[in-house]
């Protein structure tokens, strides 16, 4: 179960199943005997955002899979949507490919696009997910861009169950990059991080969960200096509503 | 034309089973009304659950089975032994029953009691294609009933069986609605103080491991004979009678604890063979296991059957009453159980994230701590076992597993199948008598009392947050099958190195149970083994073919925990030709 390693992406992929048997006897060609392979839709978040000076943004992360225990494809997508100039803020998709590196911990590679208002950009993703101890939720990244730039982004969440319905979750995103890409405002260092804290009630199982929360967003170092240089904001705190989406 | 003339001959011969030996029965989408909710699902002739097949030990059945559906499907017999091409699992025993086709089952019936049928196509079992049979024996009971009811239960979900095990490999705990919440620990903290709550918060944390985590699949609605808590399945009795209850589980996930209040149960069978009564107030009921009770109200009042999953997530509930329409006082769902560090004993490897690791296993085996005081006590019958098993155990070594200062359970019951200390032993509701596995004792040996001629080892493994199951770390798509050889006697070594229930159940040879009884261990078809501990059980193989060995819970069998076993050598039983083999058994 744990034996494989990223190495065996490949292998996975065209493992045979092995009969033994004499052939006088019935093989076993049923489902059962094959991986199972399933699918599931989650949108972690699906909000509207309205922030403390009038932005408002309709922003969602979401991710869908399919794939057996050992191999899974996955598609994460992200962005945040301003609703005044009706522009992507930003706008990321990546599609990956993933498998079981420890009992815990998945490794995951694949590309990642940026299609936003402004410049493109095209990133190699090499990342760890999994659930550490302590039920941290947590997800690292690294990422080479078309550019030759390379960032890495640190996410995590924390879930307080006040009962088993109502919900607070926690969540940190950090983004530091190893060089600068000016053209997107990218400064070398830690380049932003956005903390959340979103109070969830379970209506519908876990397929629906709406929320009300709280979002800062902070921009650090040469990044702040470049929003600033543009006219932008280096902080913002969000009102936000939405709901925790599976299916 | 051979078994048409055999059973009319059994028809003349036996005026009660006039139909006897030739039955049909269809596969239909049915629509399953829970009370609680309507769902659609999958039934025998028009109904789930399917009718009661009432068979006779010593005749040979023919039982013609049309698929109605627009997928394969198949019928397992489970607890019959039979020739393998007869025992309906898909690619093991046959190539599994293709939409709108008919197939003839034929096989002798060598035995009797309690058991029942269900689909091994899919999650078609848990969507509602079970049904119970019931087999009357050859010669005398060695006890008395005026009447027999079957007391079949389930626990159905409002979601579609592929829908919720999409929902288990997702989020493991998308329906474990019992979590630890912040109110627990403060609640925790008022109880053994801050440092001691904190640190059991830390030390499950630290696992991964949820103590809440006794029932992956809530929200069901527990059904008897496919009757809801509110529609009140009722069965009626004279007052005085003698009433043989044929408790069946046929639950995908959820494991019954039974009780009747006001009434003493005396258990008589358990998976279809008899044991030595013992009597009870309550007692726990494995999925897929059977046991059958007599019970002797004596007053015409209404009395309620009520059984409570084991993580008091849900209930199913019938009635016992002079007439249709009475009720009894149902009781409130008492507090769901905790799982203990005791509970994850087999699984001192997690932390490392070494599945592997079986360290701290042996401390459990409580197979070999109990052959002392047990064999001794073997011989008088069941009473009082329970308590000397449970003093034998004492001397159980866990200074390994560093508990510390661990919230540990209540209450100190104890039982020799389940680890020490563990938050899982059940208590009677009334403070009696609860069954135990080392109450069970045969009532006529099966076999032959011999020392096995091997053991096998098989450690029941898994992985929660990734919902996988398996055996020896394997899933069935990735095993190798599990080869015996025909005329060996097999101790079987479970060690469940996980922190789940895993009732284990052997297709086509019986699984003797050490209770430490010697030739009096009672045979069982589904062996139940609890988190942290090691059980043995035996089996004579004595069936040539190949047959399905897996956890009975729905999700884990599908999921990886699941075996083929192959027994070589052997009668020459030529292979596919099932119908000759049954007709050449049934002549037997």
């Amino acid at each position: 179960m744990r034996t494989l390693t990223l190495s065996a992406l490949a292998l996975a992929l065209t493992l045979p199943s092995l009969p033994v048997l004499g052939s006088d006897m019935p093989q076993d060609q049923s489902g059962r005997k094959d991986a199972l392979s399933l699918w599931g839709v989650q949108f972690e978040e699906l909000e509207y955002r309205y922030s403390d000076d009038d932005e408002e943004l309709g922003v969602w992360n979401g991710d869908a899979f399919y794939g057996t225990d050992e191999l899974k494809f996955r598609w994460l997508t992200k962005g945040e949507y301003a609703i005044e100039e009706e522009a992507y803020e930003k706008l990321e998709n990546q599609l990956l490919l993933q498998t079981p590196v420890s009992s815990f911990f998945d490794a995951k590679a694949g590309v990642r696009f940026d299609t936003p208002e402004g410049p493109d950009r095209t990133y190699g993703v090499l990342g760890l997910t999994g659930l550490a101890p302590h039920w941290f939720e947590v997800d690292a990244s690294l990422y080479v861009s078309d550019e030759g730039d390379t960032s890495a982004e640190f996410d995590a969440e924390y879930e307080l169950l006040f009962t088993n319905h109502l919900i607070l979750s926690a969540a940190l995103d950090a983004t530091v990059a190893f060089s600068e890409d000016r053209e997107i405002g990218v400064g070398k260092g830690l380049v932003s991080t956005e903390t959340g804290l979103r109070l969830s009630y379970d209506l519908v199982d876990r397929s629906f969960s709406p929320y009300l929360g709280v979002v800062h967003e902070r921009k650090y170092g040469d990044t702040a200096d470049f929003a600033e240089a543009e006219g932008g904001g280096t902080e913002d705190w969000f009102a936000v509503i939405g709901a925790r989406v599976s299916f | 034309m051979k078994n048409a003339l055999m059973a009319g001959a059994l028809g003349l011969l036996m005026p009660v089973m006039a139909a006897a030996g030739e039955y049909s029965l269809t596969v239909d989408r049915v629509m399953i009304d829970t009370g609680d909710f309507v769902k659609e699902g999958i039934g025998y002739n028009g109904a789930s659950p399917g009718p009661v097949l009432r068979f006779k030990e010593g005749e040979s059945v023919t039982i013609n089975v049309t698929n109605n559906l627009d997928e394969p499907t198949s019928i397992h017999w489970h607890g019959l032994i039979l020739p393998f091409e007869q025992d309906g699992v898909p690619g093991i025993s046959f190539e599994g029953i293709q939409p709108g086709e008919t197939f003839t089952y034929e096989f002798p019936i060598v035995q009797s009691g309690t058991y029942w049928f269900h689909s091994h196509s899919g999650f078609q079992e848990p969507n509602g294609a079970y049904g119970a049979i019931v087999i009357e024996p050859e010669g005398r009971e060695p006890f008395r009933y005026d009447r027999d009811y079957v007391v079949q239960l389930t626990d159905k979900h409002p979601h579609d069986a592929n829908r919720v095990m999409r929902n288990l490999k997702m989020m493991p705990d998308y329906y474990n609605r019992q979590q630890q919440t912040v109110g627990d620990f403060f609640a925790d903290i008022s109880k053994h103080g801050f440092m001691t709550a904190l640190q059991d918060r830390l030390a499950w944390g630290d696992m991964r491991m949820m103590k809440a985590d006794v029932e992956d699949v809530q929200g069901f609605t527990g059904l008897i004979n496919g009757k809801g808590p509110e529609q009140n399945w009722t069965g009626v009795f004279e007052p005085g009678e003698r009433i043989r209850l044929r408790f069946i589980n046929s639950s995908a996930m959820a494991y019954f604890d039974i009780r009747i209040p006001g009434l003493e149960m005396t258990v008589v069978q358990a998976d279809g063979n008899n044991v030595q009564p013992v009597t009870v107030d309550e007692f726990r009921i494995g999925v897929a296991e059977t046991y059958d009770v007599i019970v002797r109200p004596k007053t015409a009042e209404a009395y309620t059957i009520f059984a409570e999953s084991m993580g008091r997530s849900g209930y199913a509930r019938a009635t016992l009453a002079p007439e249709e329409g009475m009720q009894g006082p149902v009781p409130e769902l008492r507090e769901a159980p905790l799982l203990t560090m005791a509970d994850m004993g087999g699984m001192h490897g997690m932390a490392d994230g070494d599945m592997a690791t079986r360290a701290g296993a042996e401390d459990m085996d409580h197979g070999n701590m109990s052959q002392g005081s047990m064999e001794q006590a073997s011989m008088n019958g069941s009473s009082g076992m329970a308590a000397d098993a449970g003093t034998s155990m004492a001397g159980m070594d866990h200074s390994g597993m560093d508990h510390g200062a661990m919230i540990m359970a209540e209450g100190g019951a104890s039982d020799p199948f389940y680890a020490e200390g563990s938050g899982l032993v059940p208590v009677a509701a009334n403070g009696g008598k609860f069954l135990s596995y080392s109450d069970l004792r045969a009532q006529k040996p099966l076999y032959e009392e011999r020392e096995p001629t091997r053991e096998i080892e098989l450690r029941l493994t898994g992985n929660m947050e990734r919902y996988t199951w398996s055996i020896d770390g394997v899933k069935y798509e990735d095993a190798e099958p599990l080869k015996l050889q025909y005329g060996e006697r097999v101790r079987f070594k479970f060690v469940n190195e996980t922190m789940m229930t895993h009732p284990m159940h052997l297709h086509g040879m019986w699984s003797i149970l050490d209770v430490g009884a010697g030739e009096w261990n009672p045979v069982k078809h589904t062996v139940s083994v609890q988190p942290g501990t090691t059980v043995y059980m035996e089996t004579e193989v004595d069936a040539p073919g190949q047959w399905a060995f897996h956890c009975h819970l729905s999700y884990h069998a599908a999921s990886g925990m699941f075996r083929k076993v192959v027994v070589e050598g052997g009668p020459d039983q030529g292979n596919t030709a099932g119908v000759e083999v049954a007709n050449d058994g049934g002549d037997a």
